[in-house]
């Protein structure tokens, strides 16, 4: 299999007046060509900060990073600019950039059109509801035509039932798009229903603890919602569960 | 397009209507009131007109002032003054707003300074800048912009460090240069917020400008009330002070015309 990011022996610390915090100690990291690589962690364990060395946002303290490819990101919150229109918001990856070519917005219209945010692209941001502010979100990373995407916890600011279907919806999209994905979370379902392999990452300072090749049966495609009636998916619960130790941390 | 109202909603709003209405009236009342008792108890006598003047007295001064047409040239130089003290406070203090938060090194160096100066009151300096820069409209926007000047800064400073890290990082993942950040990001979500400075500093440059004029002019809205003050003309300093409110409520609500077009088009 291709490997489209490798993270090797990755050390990173934090600075700061009362001390250093070792976050990430040793971690070692894959994502497979056509995988959606699934991170979980207890919380504050440094989930975002791996992503954040992936995006160049921060600098590992040692270590090598292999990125094969072009990164987007998309975080917990949809940080959509409220006075831009939809479309603004998605055309401004490029615009940073400086690729807002009129090809490009051809793209963009198609994506637009594709999912459901035609008629919307002149709508400003508190016009649409959560889901559908996470899909143009998604949307905007897509624009800038990233290789691999990095999602943050991308359902958490949303209500339960949203979170189900946008999840479904997220995944349909990145499938569709051929695009490769690291996911963070620590919703155990989640990371179940959305990835091909699972990372389980220890408390501070995070080291990967143990991988998990996730092979669900379902009935048809397999999509977040579908994978949640798999037979093997109480199993897989049950392992993470315990892989997490979640009771010792409280 | 017609929508359904119950008769009780109709009432709701005949209600709100008639209310608003009471208000306006209430109001009107007041402001009538004052003026016909103040001119009342003048005519009669029983409050001091050396001391009080009298509405009629005042009137009667405006209109000479209008008809030889000084009025205008004191309130064109107090209102130009002013537009140039504000406008010159509020950009210059929102560049150097810019240039703190483009370099925070920059910020630390000069908050205790930024600190002291605003806690200061801008007025004890007057006489100073006067001296250094001279008397007649340059002092005088001087003084404004000193006034305007240091809450602007400090306050556009604030608004523009507080704006959401997470929204940063989302351009950052973009690639996008602190500059991009600035014009993308830091001045398009604060433009709500510079329109509120705006309106204070209109406040504080009208305090500059008369102040100023109290000081050194022989023009302006200032110059009229201490010279009223000074020779016992109190129609005068009356006249002045009405004058000046409605000047500072004009511009005040040019601004407020502003934000209302720029809220409905951000609707």
């Amino acid at each position: 299999m291709e490997k489209i990011v490798e993270l090797k022996d990755i050390n990173k610390s934090f600075y700061t007046n009362e001390g250093e915090i070792l976050v990430l100690k040793n971690l070692n990291l894959t994502l497979e060509k056509g995988k959606i690589l699934g991170i979980l962690g207890p919380s504050g364990c440094g989930k975002s900060t791996i992503l954040n060395i992936l995006t160049n946002l921060l600098k590992p303290t040692s270590g090598e990073i292999i990125v094969n490819g072009k990164v987007g990101y998309m975080f917990q919150k949809d940080n959509l600019l409220e006075w831009r229109t939809i479309k603004e918001n998605i055309t401004i990856g490029l615009e940073i950039q400086k690729k807002l070519t009129n090809e490009a917005i051809q793209k963009i219209d198609k994506l637009l059109i594709i999912y459901g945010l035609w008629e919307f692209k002149n709508n400003f941001p508190r016009e649409l509801s959560g889901g559908m502010r996470q899909r143009v979100a998604l949307i905007r990373t897509l624009a800038t035509d990233p290789d691999i995407l990095l999602l943050d916890e991308p359902f958490s600011a949303l209500d339960y039932q949203t979170r189900l279907l946008v999840s479904d919806d997220i995944y349909r999209i990145i499938k569709q798009e051929n695009k490769d994905a690291i996911l963070v979370s620590h919703d155990i379902y989640e990371i179940i229903a959305m990835s091909d392999v699972v990372a389980v990452l220890s408390k501070r300072p995070s080291t990967i603890k143990n991988t998990y090749e996730i092979n669900l049966t379902t009935s048809g495609l397999r999509t977040p919602l579908s994978s949640r009636n798999a037979p093997e998916f109480k199993d897989y619960f049950n392992t993470l569960w315990k892989e997490l130790e979640i009771y010792e941390n409280i | 397009m017609k929508t359904y109202k119950s008769n009780e909603y109709n009432n709701y709003l005949k209600n709100q209507k008639k209310q608003k209405h009471k208000i306006i009236l209430a109001q009107t009342f007041v402001l009538i009131g004052t003026v016909i008792i103040w001119e009342f108890l003048a005519k009669l006598e029983i409050i001091n007109t050396f001391l009080l003047s009298s509405p009629s007295a005042i009137f009667n001064l405006f209109v000479e002032y209008l008809k030889d047409g000084s009025i205008f040239m004191h309130i064109g130089i107090s209102v130009w003054e002013t537009i140039l003290g504000f406008s010159i406070g509020t950009i210059l203090g929102i560049v150097i707003a810019i240039l703190l938060w483009y370099f925070p090194s920059f910020a630390k160096v000069m908050d205790p300074f930024l600190v002291v100066l605003n806690a200061l009151p801008k007025t004890a300096l007057a006489p100073i800048l006067i001296v250094w820069v001279g008397p007649g409209i340059k002092g005088i926007v001087v003084i404004a912009v000193a006034i305007a000047l240091v809450t602007t800064i400090l306050s556009a400073y604030n608004y523009f460090i507080n704006v959401d890290e997470d929204k940063i990082k989302m351009l950052k993942s973009f690639g996008a240069t602190k500059l991009q950040i600035l014009t993308k990001l830091i001045l398009p979500s604060n433009i709500g917020n510079i329109i509120n400075i705006t309106k204070i500093n209109i406040g504080l440059a009208w305090v500059g400008v008369i102040v100023g004029e109290f000081i050194v002019s022989r023009y302006g809205l200032g110059y009229l009330i201490v010279y009223g003050g000074q020779v016992f003309r109190l129609d005068l300093v009356m006249m002045g002070v009405i004058v000046l409110a409605f000047c500072a409520l004009i511009m005040y609500q040019i601004v407020n015309l502003l934000e209302k077009i720029y809220n409905t088009k951000n609707k």
